[in-house]
């Protein structure tokens, strides 16, 4: 944020290099985070970690363009709204059990080892908690970060 | 051997913890100490030589080190994380407040 | 059969809709959680009988059995304390609806204690070492952020310092459970009092004891480790004091280290002898500081400590009438303390100040917080047909009964102490001439006074607990689980099957 003092107010963010740079690799990014949520039971990581790396797309798009279009696309409003959302699909998924007389039981088919759809709630449940990661942990930097832009207006 | 390095490391947390007058250093000393108990669990169900607990469709698997630390692992780091990230949004009030990281100087509460 | 789980996933879905939608619907966050907290009361009332019909009950999360499954348990002990913790919440929640209206985000607060609640329940709840150490995590993660609800200086302060005394307590809990599961390669705690009963207690259990009373007495504020209590606890909100001092430190703290100590470990005599010499420092030392203090949460909460040692006696005496006595004390001292920080809250909440010098007369402006404190004040301190002096009483006898004469003397005169201050208390704050500009003081609003004079009812009847129908039941079921020891291993797989 510091830069964006020095270089004036028309044009918040960092040099045209890193604009380009994110312009292209942000969608990766994110693409990225999803296929770890998804593939979340088959390979290493899965909703945390994949939640991680969304919530660092994000992150990345706030710190080369600035935070008014990076919170354009995702305001602070509808980070905590994405997190309660994700908190109450996950105790959803463990309620539904009940169904099958338990907590937590996983009830939909198991499908054959190695496919995609497969795990029965596993994969629901790491969508549940990317959710919920991604969500708070965006959360958590804006929170960070503009407790220091008001402080140096004050 | 190694185990008892994970203990240094803890006591150099702790030692950071107690002895430092900067917030932000304490913070620093909780999280090492975090990162020392986390270490001391994955290598406590590693096996020598073992590979890592993963399945594959076309491998046969003979010898894996223990899965269950790593996964209780991930949940410990998430709530470090957010310990972490409380912590360091109450430092940044506190600083805000008095002006100072110093906790000598962070004193309206006695006794 | 299926109710247990409820106990964690009710708080938690009331959490996420009052975040959710908290903040549009005014009226909500009061509503929902005012509900929550009632049908749990209810739920743990219902599971007394639910134990008492079938001994000790087994949930298996997802169906898959213990010890390769998390499983919830609920027995004589968690439903003893379960039933403490949700009435007792109920009632808070009940005081915080007229209380909290004075903060701007009441949404955020109700989030964040109903996740501490969540936590909690959690805690009493499971049967696995490590889900209890994610639970607890819970619980205190949300109780930090309650602390600094205010960010005031004062409570940013308390916040950091109960924040990184938490911290590290917690890790030294997490590095007890590592050793263990070391020695054990399980989490499930039947099944490690099982292996550790089949392999031998060996070393392992010696190197483990000293970092569980670390982790759970900085968690509890047993005497060495308590600097952080008197800083945090009158920080909060008041809903939060009576939270924090009536159940927190003793879930967290208390009952954690009893389950662990006497139903996993068995740990030796050496080992209570130690807890009973902490809890007759803390008791001792908390009532000589809380003399001196005017600001009347802090001097609450140096009680919470001397109190804290009471329960910690019983324990350390580990007879089985000094176990039931030290739990009908828990229960006592939640509903008395309770009771004690909610009045200061509604002096706070009239008058402005917590400073006791600046107080007095207040009995003639508000009645009902008057009444009611001298009712929590003397039950705290021991008057006879009061709860406390019940509990107490049982602890003191059971100490003469194990021929700890010295620990009983000093239990009694402690009481004396308490007493002291107490009616200093009363005498500063109710008594006595009116304080300057406090001409214009009114009563505390209405759910505020309901919920002081439902705890102080509690109170007053807390001495029928002793009725021995109903101390079968409530507590001699809970010490009975506690005495039972390493058994507790068996019936846990026996009632699986």
């Amino acid at each position: 944020m510091k830069k964006t003092s020095k270089r004036g107010p028309r044009e918040p963010g960092m040099t045209l290099i890193v604009k380009t740079i994110t312009r292209l690799t942000v969608g990766l990014i994110f693409l990225y985070g999803v296929y770890i949520v998804v593939h979340g039971h088959l390979t290493p990581g899965g909703g945390f970690a994949g939640g991680l790396i969304i919530a660092l797309s994000f992150i990345h798009l706030m710190l080369a363009f600035g935070k008014d279009l990076a919170l354009k696309k995702f305001s602070k409003a509808a980070a905590s709204i994405f997190e309660s959302l994700g908190g109450i699909l996950f105790l959803t998924i463990a309620l539904l059990g009940f169904t099958g007389g338990y907590f937590f039981l996983n009830f939909i088919r198991k499908g054959r080892p190695f496919d995609l759809f497969s795990a029965g709630i596993i994969p629901l449940c790491n969508i549940a908690i990317s959710l919920k990661v991604g969500a708070g942990l965006f959360a958590i930097f804006i929170a960070l970060v503009f407790l220091q832009i008001l402080k140096k207006e004050e | 051997m190694i185990y008892f390095l994970c203990m240094v490391l803890f006591a150099i947390g702790l030692y950071g913890v107690l002895r430092k007058r900067n917030l932000i250093k304490i913070i620093i000393g909780l999280i090492i100490i975090e990162y020392a108990t986390h270490l001391l669990f994955i290598l406590v169900g590693y096996r020598k030589g073992g590979r890592s607990p993963i399945l594959a469709p076309d491998q046969e698997i003979l010898k894996i080190v223990d899965p269950l630390p790593q996964a209780l692992i991930l949940t410990a780091i998430v709530i470090g994380l957010a310990v972490t990230a409380l912590i360091v949004a109450i430092a940044m009030r506190v600083y805000d407040r008095y002006g100072t990281f110093d906790i000598t100087k962070i004193r309206r509460l006695k006794g | 059969m299926s109710i247990i789980p409820l106990f964690i996933a009710i708080p938690l879905g009331a959490a996420f809709l009052v975040s959710l939608f908290g903040r549009r619907i005014k009226i909500l966050p009061d509503l929902l959680a005012n509900l929550c907290t009632a049908s749990l009361g209810i739920l743990s009332l219902l599971s007394v009988g639910i134990v008492r019909e079938h001994g000790m009950l087994v949930y298996k999360i997802g169906s898959w059995a213990p010890p390769v499954g998390i499983s919830l348990v609920l027995d004589g002990l968690t439903c003893f304390m379960l039933v403490t913790v949700n009435i007792i919440a109920f009632f808070i929640t009940l005081y915080s609806i007229s209380y909290m209206a004075r903060y701007t985000a009441k949404w955020k607060f109700y989030t964040l204690f109903l996740l501490m609640l969540a936590g909690m329940n959690g805690v009493i709840a499971t049967g696995d070492i490590f889900n209890l150490y994610v639970f607890l995590e819970i619980a205190a993660i949300a109780s930090y952020a309650l602390v600094a609800f205010g960010i005031e200086h004062e409570e940013l302060e308390a916040s950091f310092k109960y924040a990184v005394m938490g911290t590290l307590a917690s890790s030294f809990i997490l590095l007890g459970i590592i050793f263990l599961y070391s020695y054990t390669s399980t989490l499930n705690m039947a099944d490690m009092s099982n292996v550790l009963l089949a392999k031998g207690p060996g070393k392992i259990v010696g190197f483990v004891v000293p970092l569980f009373i670390l982790g759970f007495g900085l968690k509890a504020a047993i005497m060495p480790f308590h600097a952080w209590l008197p800083d945090a606890h009158p920080s909060a909100p008041a809903p939060i004091s009576a939270m924090l001092s009536g159940l927190l430190i003793k879930v967290l703290g208390i009952y954690a280290l009893m389950r662990i100590f006497f139903n996993v470990l068995g740990v030796s005599q050496n080992t209570y002898f130690v807890l009973m010499i902490l809890g007759v420092i803390s008791m001792t030392l908390g009532a000589f500081l809380a003399i001196g203090q005017h600001d009347i949460k802090r001097m609450l909460a140096y009680s919470s400590v001397s109190q804290i040692g009471y329960i910690m006696l019983g324990i350390g005496i580990a007879t089985p009438m000094a176990i039931a006595g030290a739990l009908f004390h828990l229960f006592n001292h939640a509903t008395f303390k309770s009771l004690l920080f909610l009045n200061s809250g509604a002096i706070e909440y009239s008058t402005g100040t917590r400073d006791l010098k600046k107080m007095g007369g207040l009995n003639s402006h508000m009645p009902v917080t008057g009444a009611t404190s001298l009712i929590g004040s003397m039950s705290i301190s021991g008057m006879p047909p009061l709860s406390g002096f019940w509990s107490k009483l049982i602890i003191i006898l059971a100490a003469v009964q194990a021929e700890y004469y010295a620990m009983a003397a000093i239990a009694a005169s402690v009481s004396i102490i308490t007493l002291a201050y107490y009616l200093k208390l009363q005498k500063e704050a109710f008594f006595g001439t009116l304080g300057e500009g406090l001409e214009k003081v009114k009563e505390a609003p209405l759910t505020m006074k309901l919920a002081m004079i439902a705890l102080a009812a509690i109170c007053i009847a807390g001495g029928l607990l002793l009725l021995p129908q109903v101390f079968d039941l409530f507590i001699n079921s809970a010490a009975k689980v506690l005495s039972a020891g390493n058994g507790y291993a068996k019936i846990v797989f026996g009632s699986i099957r």
